[in-house]
């Protein structure tokens, strides 16, 4: 059974429909990405399902129940997190407080008990202070959690936004262009703890990415969105020799050249890859 | 004066500090220029506004300065520091570039003695009396005219020659005077209570009844120098910390008693005004941590946060009064938390209209319900309940004490003030490290990723408004037992905005900043009833002077002067080279 399933989902932004009619699945337990050029409709799909913004028609249902009318906390705690496409750390706390702050739904001491101090509480506190220790080990920040997030690399604030996701133990965790600004061997390293996390924690991972040494290394599951519609769909094979997929992204007139497709993609993804970097609309 | 060393150009190579400005002889000239005029407008407006000739009457060393004149010595003083501050160059350059700072702003003083000597302007600038221009004078009149020009121009010279000592011994220079300026002003409140003990001949020698005497201020020069000196070269405070726990321990617990006996004391030995200056700091501190909790941490501004004040005010008027408005005549134990609780409900039934609004919007939407509780206070239709303008009088103290007793008059509402300030302390400081604090600060940095994460922003910012409130509540609750009565007129838009910048002064989100800017935007200006006409001033100078020196504010919390101090730049070396632990 999928663990979310999004049926007919329309998103307008006046004029402009950034999300068409999108029909969209993903198992339990599996590796999807979605692909696309730029402002394909992408980043406003993922702000749908996590509630920041309302659908114009469609249903998201997420493990049997529909989502598309909770509010963004209430999805949270359904177990949907996610990360963003420009990071949106709590850049005045430090990377073991984002990671704290991202556990607040799994603590249960309320305000009265924190005030007096009582035994419940303190043990909230240690037990959240572990986890936290551990979730900045398992990103490899452990030296780091004292450090303000906006005084870390970019490389290491994209892996404390992962973790802060984690902390809230997610059963679908949406990444959003989780390998934006890094080099090659970072990028491997990014692909290899995603692919990671699933195998350990079983969580179900929809990510969104340029990258297409990326996308066709861990994908199960591959979504094509171009102007907000879906365009193809299938494994990574399958999505390489798409002429529909190489017609989007080559432009008109090109199809008719497939043969030397599957290499065709992954080259011109990556130019995209790097001026979408400059261009991304402030999400959400 | 040497203005032709103004006239030459920069010798030798581009100074590397300063390393902004490409052309340097031209701009650096400029600014020594700009600065004088700077200087000169300072020193100016300190004359015709009054506070030289006002604080003149204070003296800061008897018989040898008095205030007013440390404010101008220091006016121009300041103009040749930083005319020459951050400036690499030899040091006659130096000297010479702060002496033609300080002296143009010395320049408009001799002016002003002239002008002044030969037309009465006092008309339209009633500061500008032969009074003045004898202070500006040292007495000699007219013909003393150049003395400001020249007193600018040495006082701005030697501050040229302080740019050349060395940063440690500037430190030193800087500690000394601040300690000569502090205690010159202090000096009555300290000398009082110690006179009433044993050292009564010591405080005679070094205090006169306002300022220092001359050996007191040699004395204090000596030992602050010394030791901040002392502290430099032998890092006192590292051995401190370097010490282990227990011995440390033995070091702090008497520390701490000492303390804990001079603040019970303290009212005994200075007298029930001082007693109600700390109260009313401590009433302060309390809204001020209440206020750090909706503003500090939760981000949310509130500038009517003094109705909360009110409302824990009234309420305990209401339940605790004899006169006409009481209703039920409690004792005021009783009332407190009534108080403290009818303040959360209000602070739950301002959190909910304005939950969706946002920054400035939520600053005028606050504003007018502070002013809507004010002028309901006042108006007819409250009249029967509350008393309207007359308020609601015979407030009964908290404990009913004969007039002789240690707890008598003001000294049992200072240690109320102080027993409340510090448990509000405590509280504000657990919820500050607890699930809920962390959440306050969350939605302070991003609303929205907040939600994400599954703060429920509702419950997270009612909450905030609620316990900001109740902390608000049992400050005005101590206020109407402190006053004995409550009026519509103590609800004032101020009390909110005194709030607001003794957070803003002490450091966002610190709870020690709340304490240090209570103290000194509450705390001096109540203790020097003199300086009461230029509070304001005074509040603008010191906002100003925080925004550009401290932002952080005076005692940040730690993660905020993390934020200032770093900058983003320097990462620690054990930054890991495969930073994805598999
Ligand atoms: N908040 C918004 N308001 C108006 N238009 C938006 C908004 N967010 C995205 N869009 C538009 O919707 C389209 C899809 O954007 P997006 O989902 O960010 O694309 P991408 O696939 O690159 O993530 C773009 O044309 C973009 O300009
Ligand atoms: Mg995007």
């Amino acid at each position: 059974m999928p663990l979310l399933t999004a049926t007919a989902v329309t998103k307008k932004f006046g004029g402009l429909t950034a999300v068409n009619n999108l029909d969209f699945e993903i198992e339990q337990g599996s590796i999807a990405s979605l692909i696309g050029p730029n402002g394909a409709g992408k980043t406003t799909f993922f702000n749908c399902i996590a509630g920041f913004y309302q659908i114009e028609a469609g249903q998201i249902v997420f493990d049997g129940q529909p989502i598309q009318r909770l509010r963004r906390d209430q999805i949270a705690h359904l177990g949907i997190s996610r990360t963003y496409q420009n990071i949106r750390l709590f850049a005045n706390m430090t990377a073991m407080e984002n990671i704290l702050v991202g556990q607040h739904y799994h603590l249960r001491s309320s305000w009265i008990g924190a005030v007096l101090g009582t035994k419940s509480v303190r043990e909230d506190e240690g037990r959240a202070h572990r986890e936290a220790r551990r979730l900045l080990r398992f990103v490899g920040l452990q030296n780091k959690g004292d450090l303000l997030a906006s005084n870390l690399p970019y490389g290491d604030q994209r892996r404390l936004e992962v973790a802060r996701a984690l902390a809230n133990k997610p059963r679908l965790l949406l990444l959003d262009e989780p390998t934006a600004g890094m080099n090659p061997a970072e990028s491997q390293q990014m692909t290899e703890f995603i692919r990671h996390l699933r195998d350990e924690l079983g969580t179900t991972i929809l990510l969104i990415e340029h990258e297409m040494r990326v996308v066709m290394g861990i994908s199960e599951k591959i979504t094509v969105l171009h102007y907000g519609q879906k365009i193809a769909e299938g494994t990574p094979i399958q999505i390489q020799t798409d002429p529909l997929v190489i017609e989007a992204y080559l432009g008109r007139g090109s199809a008719g050249t497939a043969g030397h497709e599957a290499t065709a993609i992954p080259a011109l993804e990556a130019t995209q890859g790097g001026a979408s970097a400059g261009s991304t609309p402030a999400s959400a | 004066m040497t203005v032709t060393s103004a006239g030459m150009p920069a010798t030798g190579t581009a100074p590397s500090a300063t390393g902004s400005a490409p052309a340097m002889p031209v701009s650096f000239q400029r600014r020594v220029i700009r600065t004088g005029l700077l200087g000169a407008v300072i020193a100016l407006y300190l004359c015709m506004v009054g506070i030289v000739p006002i604080f003149n009457a204070r003296p800061l060393v008897q018989g040898v300065i008095s205030l007013g004149q440390a404010a101008l010595f220091l006016s121009l003083f300041a103009t040749g520091f930083v005319a020459t501050r951050r400036v690499a160059e030899s040091s006659s350059r130096l000297i010479a570039d702060g002496a033609i700072a300080g002296g143009l702003s010395g320049v408009a003083l001799s002016a002003l003695v002239l002008v002044g000597s030969m037309v009465d302007v006092r008309a339209f600038m009633p500061n500008a009396s032969p009074v003045l221009y004898g202070i500006l004078t040292f007495n000699l009149g007219t013909v003393g005219f150049w003395i400001p020009m020249a007193l600018g121009a040495v006082l701005g010279g030697l501050a040229g020659a302080v740019g050349l000592a060395s940063p440690r011994l500037r430190r030193s220079l800087f500690v000394g005077l601040i300690s000569l300026f502090a205690l010159g002003l202090f000096a009555g409140l300290i000398r009082t209570p110690m006179l009433a003990l044993p050292v009564d001949e010591l405080a005679r020698l070094l205090f006169a009844s306002d300022g220092l005497t001359l050996i007191g201020a040699v004395v204090v020069l000596v030992l602050s120098v010394g030791l901040h000196h002392l502290q430099r070269t032998r890092r006192l405070d590292r051995q401190f910390a370097a010490l282990p726990p227990s011995q440390r321990r033995r070091i702090q617990i008497p520390l701490i008693a000492l303390a804990a006996v001079f603040v019970l004391v303290l009212p005994q030995g200075l007298g029930s005004f001082f007693a109600q200056v700390i109260a009313i700091v401590a009433l302060y501190v309390m809204m001020g941590l209440g206020l750090n909790i909706t503003l500090g941490l939760a981000g949310l501004l509130d500038l009517g946060f003094v109705a909360f004040f009110a409302v824990g005010a009234y309420t305990v008027g209401l339940l605790t009064s004899t006169a006409e408005f009481g209703i039920a005549q409690w004792p005021f134990w009783a009332a407190v938390p009534v108080a403290v609780i009818v303040a959360m409900v209000f602070g739950a039934f301002l959190g909910l209209p304005i939950l969706s609004i946002r920054g400035d919007y939520l600053a005028i939407a606050t504003m007018g319900f502070g002013e809507i509780i004010r002028i309901l206070a006042g108006s007819d239709l409250m009249k029967p309940l509350l008393g309207g303008p007359r308020g609601i009088i015979n407030i009964p103290k908290p404990i009913e004490v004969p007039p002789d007793s240690l707890l008598a008059g003001p000294n049992q509402i200072y240690y109320i003030a102080l027993i409340g300030a510090a448990l509000i302390a405590f509280v504000a400081w657990r919820l500050r490290a607890s699930r809920l604090g962390r959440a306050w600060i969350a939605i302070r940095e991003d609303e929205d990723v907040a939600e994400a994460i599954g703060i429920n922003l509702i419950q997270t910012k009612i909450l905030a408004y609620m316990l900001g409130a109740a902390f608000a509540g049992l400050g005005g609750a101590v206020f109407a037992a402190l006053v004995g009565s409550i009026f519509a007129s103590s609800i004032q838009l101020m009390v909110s905005i005194n709030v607001a910048s003794l957070i803003i002064v002490g450091g966002m989100g610190s709870i020690p900043g709340v304490i240090v800017g209570a103290i000194f935007l509450i705390g001096l200006p109540e203790l020097f009833r003199e300086f009461s006409e230029y509070r304001f001033l005074f509040y603008g100078i010191a906002l100003i002077a925080m925004m550009q020196l401290r932002p952080e504010g005076l005692l940040p919390s730690r993660i905020v002067r993390r934020e200032f101090q770093h900058g983003g730049g320097d990462e620690p070396p054990e930054s890991s080279t495969s930073p994805l632990a598999l």
